[in-house]
């Protein structure tokens, strides 16, 4: 019997590389669905205050990531641009992460053309610029100054969406979707503290247990935190089979799998504790 | 004597900004406002630096065959074929240089951080442990959020999802909220230092 | 040339490429990490110059409607300072470009960093209102206890004995659950990105093989 808590407690980790690849790959497989329920969640807040704008409201879009946190991130960008798209918003997608401009074109882009939206009447992709939470000060004096072109180098006084708008005074509301720095906390410094501007944000999971600081004080107006508040959000929008509910299962699945190989683990360590200790 | 002209630019850059937040008016709105655009142009040579630095270590390490030379090669061919096909073609959607960025260079990211998956399971398995009541406290807090944030934990008791948004919006802000605001207090330091030129490591290493 | 199959086919060889090491390191996975790492850098020096030097150096110091605007010299100079860190004679040029942006962000973050992380969250913990109940009542009584033992616990000038003791105590009590709220959400932040992973291998490339190999409708 102490042989088989020691063979545990030892046990090579690529079978638990395994088992988690089989908990993932298995609800993919089988199609498993688990229903999501947004429940009283920041998630939901977020898409109150969106539902809450006069139609035609200037929104900044930010995609502050990049490839590698696409899974959580991507599927927010395209619940969040649908959303805007129906509600009658515009949208002023931007950058502080290089290949954000890229992935933010994709989900725009593609939205639009099965909205029936059109670009730079409905929508801009003004690109990406360096300078983080600097770069967000300036924008608040002038933005055509940061961004003289968009990301295709159509000057701003060729675009029609962007007459009339001159700083961040003339935004609504900016929606950051962030991985990290800078992201969400740059813009709630120099944009929302600075220039009272309502932020949202979405990102990924490890970012959110911090960024709870900021809606307990209403320097957020909402928050989607991982893939959870991308399917939250999903579901509020009425996308009825979105990647990110879709991957709710496998995620389930996959933490019941982690919970119980830390319970094993457990239960492996104090059994030979125990038996070390007899001895 | 060398360190007094980018103390100087320190100190008044630092002044330029503290002085643009207080009086948003003429001359400091100017100075802040060029300021900011300088910066994102400096930034950009920060990219360059970065780039030339890596190519600089890679053909080092093809001179002297160092460990892992055999691979410099593939770094540098990458990078090479990224400089031409976005100099050639441009950023625009669908032509080369974006076809490979989606097609390549974003699989590539998702994938490396996708394996912390495995790894994080792993070392939940081996060193998670509850030898204390205040780790089992931060397992118990873990196992809660673990559950009420997928639709699982629904369907074994309908209170997990809100005990779970009570422990974030209560204990965990708490806690953040305390590290958040001792950590704004080392920026504030830090900075200052760094303006009145007490703090000059950032200006070491370059001889 | 079905370039999209041939996308599919690329995401998919150098993922399986990344992912041979979960057996053990190897050539294949050396090959597509330092492939990764010289693609990575030629896209952000290509997006650099296309999203920032031309559009906000280049075409302000020559602007489209002729002219020259010497002042713009200014930051192209230093931008070119930072470059001359990699010459060990003229290094010291790379001071003057890091002293400007030290300079600009240590003055802008102090300040937004005090009135964000912390006016802002100190007012935030004051005020929170208690909107009735029992419950909501003791909620906000354990945020602020929360907040000011989290405080105390990293308050280091005095010794963390008696009263102050049993307070940092408390602190990290409460400290301890926001890290384990910080590693559920980590644990699914990792999880999400590997579904994403497995949901490309097996609903985007896995169905190519059939049609590659002419199998199936």
């Amino acid at each position: 019997m102490a042989d088989i808590f020691t063979k545990i407690g030892n046990l090579d980790r690529r079978i638990i590389f395994v088992l988690i690849a089989l908990s993932v790959i298995i609800p993919i497989l089988t199609d498993l669905i688990i229903p999501n329920i947004v429940g009283a969640e920041p998630s939901r807040d977020l898409f109150e205050f969106v539902d809450s704008l006069p139609p035609g409201s200037n929104v900044i879009i930010s995609f502050d990531y990049d490839p590698s946190t696409m899974p959580e991130l991507q599927p927010m960008a395209e619940a969040v641009v649908r959303h805007l798209f129906e509600k009658g918003h515009k949208i002023i997608g931007m950058a502080l992460w290089p290949q954000g401009a890229a992935l933010g074109q994709d989900a725009m882009s593609s939205l639009s053309d099965s909205l029936g939206k059109e670009q730079y009447q409905d929508w801009v992709n003004l690109g990406y610029k360096t300078g983080g939470g600097v770069m967000i000060v300036r924008l608040g004096t002038s933005m055509r100054a940061i961004f003289p072109t968009d990301r295709d180098n159509v000057p701003w006084s060729e675009i029609p969406m962007l007459q009339g708008i001159n700083n961040l005074d003339d935004i609504q509301l900016v929606i950051s979707l962030s991985a990290g720095d800078p992201g969400i906390i740059a813009w709630v410094m120099m944009a929302g503290d600075r220039y009272d501007i309502p932020i949202g944000g979405g990102c990924t999971a490890v970012s959110a247990p911090q960024l709870y600081t900021y809606l307990q004080t209403e320097q957020m107006v909402g928050l989607l935190g991982g893939l959870k508040g991308a399917a939250d959000y999903e579901t509020l929008v009425g996308i009825d089979n979105g990647q990110a509910i879709r991957g709710m299962s496998p995620q389930s699945v996959a933490h019941i799998a982690i919970m119980l190989f830390i319970i094993i683990g457990n239960v492996a360590y104090f059994m030979q504790k125990k038996r070390g200790g007899a001895r | 004597m060398r360190l007094i002209i980018p103390l100087a630019i320190t100190f008044t850059s630092g002044m330029i900004m503290i002085l643009n937040f207080f009086i948003p008016h003429q001359p400091f709105a100017l100075l802040g406002d060029n300021l900011q655009e300088w910066y994102m142009i400096v930034a950009s040579g920060a990219i360059f630096l970065g780039a030339a630095n890596l190519l600089h270590v890679h053909f080092r390490k093809i001179r002297l065959k160092l460990k892992n030379w055999k691979y410099s090669p593939v770094t540098i061919v990458g990078f090479l074929v990224m400089i031409i096909l976005g100099l050639f073609y441009g950023v625009t959607e669908n032509l080369p240089f974006d076809y490979l960025f989606m097609n390549m260079v974003a699989p590539m990211g998702a994938t490396m951080f996708s394996l912390l998956a495995f790894f994080v399971a792993s070392a939940a398995f081996r060193a998670f442990r509850a030898s204390n009541w205040r780790a089992t406290l931060l397992l118990t807090s873990a196992f809660l959020v673990m559950l009420g944030q997928v639709p699982i934990g629904a369907m074994i008791w309908d209170k997990i999802p809100l005990a779970k948004v009570w422990l974030m919006a209560i204990p965990n802000t708490a806690g953040q909220r305390a590290v958040m605001i001792g950590a704004a207090m080392g920026v504030v330091a830090t900075s200052l230092r760094m303006i009145f030129g007490i703090e000059r490591s950032y200006l070491g290493g370059a001889d | 040339m079905n370039w999209e199959i041939v996308g599919i086919w690329l995401g998919a060889i150098v993922t399986l490429l990344l992912y041979s090491f979960l057996y053990r390191d190897n050539p294949f996975y050396k090959f597509a990490e330092h492939l990764f790492v010289g693609m990575s850098a030629g896209y952000w020096v290509i997006y650099s110059i296309f999203n920032v030097l031309i559009p906000n150096w280049w075409q302000n110091m020559f602007p489209p409607d002729g002219g020259f605007n010497w002042i713009w010299v200014i930051p192209g100079l230093f931008a070119m300072f930072m470059l001359a860190r990699m010459v060990p004679k003229i290094a010291g040029l790379s001071r003057l470009a890091l002293g400007m942006i030290v300079g600009t962000g240590a003055g802008l973050n102090m300040l937004t960093f005090f009135q964000s992380n912390a006016l802002a969250q100190v007012k935030g913990t004051i005020f929170s209102v208690a909107t009735g109940g029992v419950w909501s009542v003791f909620s906000s009584l354990v945020l602020v206890v929360g907040v000011v033992s989290g405080l105390v616990y990293f308050f280091f000038s005095k010794a963390h004995t008696g009263f102050t003791g049993k307070t940092a105590n408390l602190g990290i009590t409460i400290l301890m659950v926001a890290f384990g709220a910080s590693f559920g959400y980590t644990i699914m932040a990792r999880l999400s990105l590997l579904i994403g992973r497995c949901t490309f291998l097996l609903e985007d490339w896995l169905p190519t093989i059939p049609r590659l190999l002419g199998i199936g409708g």
